[in-house]
């Protein structure tokens, strides 16, 4: 009896590993238009989800930035975007499978989606999916990148205007091409406006440990760094708290991240309209012109910039970053994308 | 010369930093397994404790409420562990493990309801440093002394020793087998909430999806490294801090940087693989005691 008892509390407990899993949470009741009564028998809007990856959603930053780019379509089309959220990198491919049964489109935010991806798009041949921040060029899978190197550039412009001390850090979360393209652009930007000053460059190895990205910010903070850049993901919310706590300056990443700092201590933010891509992925399949192909978004296109959401940017700075700015969309900086780029990299004078 | 000062004045803290969480999860499993009770719960028991102390925090405005909310959630799980494998001696691997799966999709459901969104929390007010460190860093220190001395210096640690090496002996003497252990497995659920607190509203001031990170099997390794004795576990804790603590300057040394990412799991193998020299568990370990039993 006791035994008996005993076995079924412990079921009962396993059985609750299920419900973290049972559907996928629907969108954060938002009133969706009601349909106009005056269109009958029109045909169903269609439908888009996405899938996180292990960063998840309230990053406050890459996934929630793509979020934000589905919730505005999905008010504007009257849709309601489903999300699905991967705790493990083993989750991205039955979680783009399960989506894809669901919806028209079916987005893989970040570029950690690429094997996932081209796997489901292949098994699902009549089914639309985007990726973004990675190329994955099938009859079926529309690809976002940006050039986050030209973003990071902008903010390393900022950083070398801000030091006092002349270190400024950067802090990435795994060490992938696509990471290194952030630190040769915000390198080359400091070395711009500071070809004296020391870059000091760390990386986490992950992008979902704020208690690790703390820990490195802080470590940078002891060898003098007065301004810290991250691109790591969740692990970039301990870099700013690091920053509250040391009151040092960080820069946020993706979007604008001046609100993680309970001290205004974001000096600014590198933004990558995420919700730009997703959103135009979304309108594609809403108005029927889906296709493949490969947007690649840089400053020119407004897919990359800066944001300044503490006021904490002088208007000096900025002047001569919108310089910068300007240069880029002319095409006579050409921002370096890799180490080696970067070694040749002969930094321009704009001031 | 400078450049090694400069090293160790970064490596130091950070150690101690990482291995706080460490130090009372592995203080907690410490009188559970020592009063015979196995918890290998202790990484749900984080994850509660941790969610626990945001959520009071967040309600109440203040981050001792929240501490006082882990122990209290931490609790709980200690006397779910306590009730399953005491009362109705259910194998407590099984049940531990239960519990870490329990505590997972529990903060991960409580996350939605309360917040209206996964992922992680809103940041909630938590404590500031005190100097170089936060309170829970010297709470942690504290505790060890205060631990050290409970069970090897007083009567009730006697009883606590005894039950989980010979149950039958200690029951034959008198003392209350079951209350006992009881008393262990709860405060082990204490000590791992506080244990959870210190990451949520110590290092960090919100609570994020898998923010424990499989520290709770750390601690465990560093319990079995430390010889199930609470200096020797906060021994092996700060030790596995340390490894931890090499990452942020893994820059500057000359090692290969994915080597050093895999240091504190490689450690844990070989702390649970023996290599400190034989390191007895108490005898009647994760045995239920059954009264009257031949």
């Amino acid at each position: 009896m006791k035994k008996s008892l005993a076995l079924l509390l412990v079921l009962v407990m396993a059985m609750s590993l299920f419900v973290g899993c049972a559907q996928p949470a629907p969108a954060p009741a938002e009133p969706t238009p009601a349909p106009a009564p005056a269109e009958p028998a029109k045909e169903p809007a269609k439908t888009f989800g996405m899938v996180t990856d292990t960063g998840g959603l309230g990053d406050k930053s890459f996934n929630d930035s793509a979020w934000e780019g589905l919730q505005k379509a999905g008010t504007e089309f009257g849709v309601e975007p489903v999300v699905l959220q991967s705790t493990k990198q083993e989750d991205y491919e039955p979680n783009l499978g399960n989506m894809s049964q669901q919806v028209d489109l079916t987005v893989g935010v970040g570029f950690l989606f690429e094997n996932a991806m081209k796997a489901v798009a292949e098994q699902y041949p009549d089914k639309k999916f985007g990726i973004v921040d990675m190329v994955v060029e099938m009859p079926n899978v529309m690809s976002v990148v940006f050039k986050e190197h030209e973003g990071s550039f902008l903010v390393g412009v900022i950083a070398g205007l801000t030091t006092k001390s002349n270190v400024i850090g950067f802090v990435g979360g795994m060490e992938l091409p696509l990471i290194k393209k952030f630190e040769a652009g915000f390198r080359a930007g400091v070395l711009s406006v500071k070809p004296d000053a020391k870059i000091l460059v760390n990386y986490t190895g992950v992008f979902d440990n704020p208690d690790k990205g703390k820990e490195v910010a802080l470590a940078q903070f002891a060898n003098k760094a007065d301004v810290i850049y991250h691109a790591s993901g969740a692990c970039g919310i301990g870099v700013i708290q690091a920053a509250d706590e040391k009151n040092f300056w960080a820069i946020g990443v993706d979007q604008d991240q001046s609100a993680v700092s309970t001290k205004n201590k974001v000096l600014a933010s590198m933004i990558k309209r995420v919700d730009t891509a997703t959103y135009t992925m979304a309108k594609a399949i809403v108005d029927g012109n889906f296709e493949s192909k490969i947007l690649d978004l840089g400053v020119k296109e407004e897919g990359v910039g800066y944001s300044d959401g503490g006021n904490n940017v002088s208007a000096e700075v900025k002047a001569v970053v919108e310089k910068y700015k300007q240069a880029i969309i002319d095409g006579t900086i050409v921002v370096p994308t890799t180490e080696e780029e970067l070694k040749a990299f002969k930094p321009v004078t704009l001031q | 010369m400078e450049g090694i000062w400069l090293i160790i004045s970064i490596i130091v803290p950070a150690t101690i930093r990482s291995a706080t969480p460490l130090i009372f999860t592995a203080l907690g499993g410490n009188f559970s397994e020592r009063s015979g009770v196995v918890n290998i719960g202790l990484e749900g028991i984080m994850t509660v404790g941790a969610f626990g102390a945001v959520y009071f925090s967040y309600i109440t405005g203040s981050p001792w409420m929240g501490l006082l909310g882990a122990m209290v959630v931490g609790g709980l799980f200690g006397l779910l562990l306590a009730f399953l494998s005491i009362n109705f001696k259910a194998n407590q691997v099984i049940v531990g493990t239960a519990i870490n799966i329990l505590a997972a999709s529990l903060t991960t459901f409580l996350l939605v309801e309360v917040w209206g969104r996964p992922g992680q929390t809103n940041s909630v007010s938590a404590f500031s440093n005190w100097g170089p460190f936060n309170i829970f860093t010297y709470l942690a220190f504290i505790l060890v002394a205060v631990s050290y001395y409970v069970m090897f210096k007083t009567p009730f640690g006697l009883r606590l020793r005894a039950v989980g090496e010979h149950p039958k002996a200690a029951d034959t003497l008198g003392v209350n087998v079951q209350l006992t252990r009881y008393i262990c497995v709860v405060l082990s659920g204490v000590l791992g909430g506080i244990g959870g607190a210190s990451l949520s509203i110590g290092s960090l001031n919100l609570f994020k999806e898998g923010m424990v990170a499989g520290r709770g099997f750390i601690a465990l390794a560093a319990l079995i490294f430390g010889k199930w004795n609470p200096l020797g576990a906060a021994g092996a804790c700060l030790f596995f801090g340390f490894a931890v603590a090499l990452e942020t300057v893994s820059s500057n040394l000359p090692i290969p940087r994915e080597f050093i990412f895999a240091m504190p799991y490689i450690l844990t193998m070989f702390a649970v693989s023996g290599f400190i020299g034989k390191s007895v568990a108490p005898a009647a370990s994760g045995v239920p005691y059954e009264k009257g039993e031949r």
